[in-house]
């Protein structure tokens, strides 16, 4: 079947569009046309034109994570952001920098890292856009310290799904005049418009890095190790740890980051807060908590240092979040879940962040994902945690209840009619239904 | 007696118990402004809520009667954000000032809307742990106001604002009903209401219980004042300060008539002739404050400072703040009257704005005193006048406006801390485009369709929220309310 050409409508507002091919399906949903405005104007009148069509628009950057979500209900338009890719101002002494959406987020370090500086997110993959960083909401181990892009985000331009030119926030990163609209749109997943530009607040560049890591025997150890380290008043950048399966250790590591012979000196006393945690709880259980690798400090990460979401690309990989505090009974029930189940996650992530992810390879059978997620959801602590899948093979997605509940899942509707009354903005794809 | 009171006053009194509803114009008065004193309006009612349920009710009883109400905490807001409406309800909620739970591993405590900021830390403080937003007036402001205005502090640079440390809320909605937004986490899946509510200014409902996030109590403190002879050096100590890629917890710059009006309040004892101080405070691990004290000091000696003292001990560290946290209420020492502005312009454009603030000054022979937070551009001109004088105050909120309209030329803010409230939301057309504002109001009529949660601020011109077909999330206010059956 030969593709349709795109009508004169869509054109007129934007030059760049074609017909869609098979590569541009989105779970199994194909859109029609592909548009990559190339100015906020093109891409203002694209949506205004779409809208008039009554388009389902589905906006795309680097495509990195257009599997994560549920599959869209309806997708007519991909909108590209490939051509916004200009780093419109980096003022260092500010330590603000404004960029179009279809920046890569490689591009921007480089960008950043000339003036000494960094965004301070380093989400597991970096293939991603300004955009997509934005709509996804990702996160790596730095949210211990820094948050998330949500945090970092001073200033917003979306386009509306009827056209609309928005702006937010500004340039300065103190700023309360209007409502944070970006902060909506953070993790939104393109759902209330099209993001075309973001201003964030960067930071300076360390200068130096260490690692300290060691490996427990148990949750419990493993959890104190952490959670001391991120109430301590060394200053962690990041405390994250790596479980792979039921049977082997839990590997603590934890970050320092600043001034050269400062983070000596704090790695140096995170290893005697360490040695005296374990020498307690050795004390206590008669048992030494450590177990395979003995504590070692270093200028690089562990091998599975920040692998988040990026542990199993094609399997199924769950974001679960909780109070930092139940931090080993959160890694217990997910290990009982996952034994219900019949299955062995891969466990890591920002446990003194409260943020772990478990990934289950792509082989796993779908009624065994179902029961693990449902049973996991069960377990955890009612109102104070959520487990999401944020991405699944088809056969899983079918099977599993993505989002799980969320709160106020009513006033985000509301919020969802506000900005898109006529649900054509990546529908069908985020929590709650929308 | 108003209708609003005869109407209301009996259902408020009983749900909140007939002492806690004031309806007598002589004890309304206390309600009538908050610290934007140069505004004031009493409500037609006021109540005093002791629990979140007796909150959601009282709004769901305004909500049923169209009547419009606003909350206050402290009052101490300086944007007139809890400026009471004539025709409404106020609803205070400093009754509800317990601290509900503290969970130090977490790093969370919970509490409510009444506390006052400052009591937060001092909650946390036997865990080690302390609640890092830290406005000016945190002995009296309430975490709910800072809520709504997304409050900084000194120490926001490098700490963050509220909506940084707060990661869930308990809200009654502008319709009455109780529900969560985020769930303490900080990484709740779906929309992000959480952000988008705070520093919403009382507009989206009313928080009635706060989560926020603990910070562990640096453990090495040091407070450097640094003297320049122009406002210029001290400017280009700041700049370096940042550009060595130093992040201080403060940078805190005065000018010469804020010294001045300070030492007349506090006898700060400032340095002799400065033209500008610099209050820069350094926290963190002992080795790390160490390094960059010395970085410090090294930058403000070449820029010129021909005095740096340093704080000893927390004797000296709160000797050195007296000055600055004394100033806005100082400079009534040396004018009668006096208004505080709040904008905001990026650290690069300090120099030639505050040159600008001068030449406005000099031109309309109306003295301004500048105390700002210089590591975010934050500044606050003091604009000086005597209130005796008719022609003196709007003299004054002229030059006012002025600096406003320069902080938004230089890229800016026309406000950094206090919010937009009922003072400034005739200059919020001059930051933001009519389509801006229009996008920004669709989160208002998510919340609020029927436009009774705090009316008249922010938005110059109120959007008409249309009936949105399907969204139904709880019974008619009517039918709540038992005046109407629904089949």
């Amino acid at each position: 079947m030969t593709p349709a050409a795109p009508p004169a409508k869509l054109t007129t507002a934007c030059p760049e569009v074609r017909p869609a091919t098979p590569a541009d399906a989105v779970a199994g949903v194909a859109p029609r046309y592909v548009a990559a405005p190339a100015t906020e104007a093109q891409a203002s009148a694209l949506l205004a034109a779409a809208a008039g069509l009554g388009l389902a628009v589905l906006p795309r950057g680097g495509g990195t994570r257009l599997a994560w979500g549920a599959a869209p209900a309806r997708c007519d338009l991909m909108v590209d952001t490939w051509q916004l890719n200009a780093v419109l101002e980096h003022s260092a002494g500010d330590q603000v920098v404004r960029a179009q959406a279809g920046v890569p987020l490689t591009a921007l370090a480089r960008v950043l890292a000339e003036a000494g500086q960094r965004l301070a997110v380093d989400p597991a993959d970096s293939g991603g856009t300004v955009g997509g960083l934005l709509a996804t909401g990702v996160a790596g181990p730095l949210r211990l310290r820094y948050g998330t892009p949500r945090d970092l985000l001073i200033g917003v331009t979306m386009i509306r799904a009827d056209g609309a030119v928005a702006r937010a926030g500004g340039k300065v990163v103190k700023n309360v005049a209007g409502y944070d609209t970006g902060k909506l749109l953070a993790g939104s997943y393109g759902t209330l418009g099209l993001i075309t530009e973001a201003t964030f607040r960067v930071h300076p560049a360390p200068a130096a890095a260490s690692y300290v890591s060691l490996d427990y025997a148990s949750p419990e150890a493993a959890a104190a190790a952490l959670l001391g380290a991120a109430r301590s008043t060394l200053v962690p950048a990041a405390a994250e740890l790596d479980w792979p399966g039921r049977g082997a250790p839990i590997s603590v590591a934890v970050l320092f980051e600043g001034d050269p012979a400062g983070v000596a000196q704090r790695a140096a006393r995170l290893r005697d807060l360490l040695a005296e945690l374990a020498g307690a709880q050795a004390r206590a259980t008669g048992v030494s908590p450590e177990a395979g690798e003995r504590l070692r400090t270093g200028a690089a990460p562990p091998p599975w240092w920040g692998r988040g979401a990026a542990a199993a690309p094609d399997g199924t990989v769950l974001r679960i979040a909780f109070w930092a505090g139940r931090l080993a009974d959160v890694l217990r029930a997910i290990r009982d879940a996952a034994v219900q189940a019949g299955l062995d996650p891969a466990v890591s992530g920002s446990g003194a962040a409260g943020v772990l992810h478990a990934a289950v390879p792509p082989d796993a059978a779908p009624a065994a994902v179902a029961e693990f997620v449902t049973g996991l959801r069960a377990a955890l602590p009612a109102g104070r945690s959520s487990a999401v899948v944020l991405h699944a093979p088809a056969q899983v997605a079918a099977a599993v209840d993505l989002w799980g509940a969320v709160p106020s899942a009513g006033l985000m509707q509301s919020v969802k009619d506000q900005f898109d009354p006529e649900h054509r903005m990546a529908p069908g794809r985020f929590a709650g239904g929308i | 007696m108003n209708r609003i009171a005869a109407e209301l006053g009996p259902r408020l009194a009983r749900i909140c118990g007939p002492a806690n509803v004031i309806s007598d114009p002589m004890e309304l008065a206390t309600y009538e402004c908050d610290g934007l004193t140069a505004h004031r309006c009493r409500p037609a009612l006021a109540v005093l809520p002791a629990t979140a349920e007796q909150v959601a009710q009282v709004v769901a009883a305004c909500a049923a009667a169209g009547v419009p109400f606003v909350a206050r905490g402290s009052g101490t807001g300086l944007s007139g954000g809890a400026l009471p409406d004539a025709d409404g309800v106020l609803i205070v909620m400093s009754r509800m000032r317990a601290v509900l739970e503290i969970d130090p591993v977490s790093r969370r405590a919970v509490v409510e809307p009444g506390v006052t900021n400052l009591a937060v830390s001092k909650a946390a403080e036997p865990y080690g742990l302390f609640y890092a937003p830290d406005p000016s007036s945190q002995q009296v402001c309430s975490v709910g106001g800072n809520v709504a205005e997304n409050s900084g502090g000194a120490h926001c640079l490098k700490n963050g604002f509220t909506v940084h440390h707060v990661t869930g809320l308990e809200i009654v909605t502008p319709q009455g009903e109780l529900t969560w937004l985020g769930d303490g986490t900080g990484a709740a899946p779906g929309y992000d209401l959480l952000g988008a509510f705070i520093g919403s200014e009382g507009t989206l409902g009313i928080a009635t219980k706060i989560v926020v996030r603990l910070t562990p109590i640096p453990e090495a403190v040091t407070t450097l004042l640094a003297a320049f002879t122009t406002m210029g050096a001290g400017g280009t100590a700041v700049s370096d300060i940042i550009g060595a890629g130093i992040l201080p917890a403060a940078i805190e710059m005065m000018d010469a008539l804020a010294i001045e009006a300070a030492e007349a309040a506090v006898a700060c004892r400032y340095p002799e002739g400065a033209a500008a101080v610099l209050i820069v405070e350094l926290d963190g691990p002992a080795g790390e404050v160490e390094l960059e004290t010395a970085a410090v000091r090294a930058i403000c000696e070449q820029a010129g400072a021909y005095e740096i003292r340093a704080a000893q001990d927390a004797a000296e560290r709160a000797a050195i703040w007296t000055g600055r946290k004394s100033a806005f209420a100082a400079v009534g020492r040396i004018s009668p009257a006096y208004i505080v502005q709040d904008g905001v312009v990026p650290r690069t454009a300090l120099g030639d704005v505050l040159s600008a603030i001068a030449d406005l000054s000099a031109r309309s022979g109306i003295r301004v005193a500048n105390v700002f937070h210089a590591g975010d551009g934050n500044l606050h001109p003091l604009v000086l006048f005597d209130d005796a004088d008719p022609a003196a105050g709007p003299a004054a909120e002229k030059v006012s406006g002025a600096i406003l309209d320069l902080c938004i030329e230089h890229g800016g803010s026309i406000t950094g801390e206090h919010g937009v409230g009922v003072d400034k939301a005739r200059y919020l057309p001059r930051m933001f485009s009519p389509d801006d504002l229009d996008t920004m109001q669709l989160v208002r009529c998510a919340f609020d369709p029927a436009g009774l949660c705090n009316p008249g601020k922010i938005f110059p011109t109120p959007r008409l929220c249309g009936e949105v077909p399907g969204v139904r999330r709880a019974p008619h206010p009517l039918v709540a309310s038992g005046q109407l059956e629904q089949f």
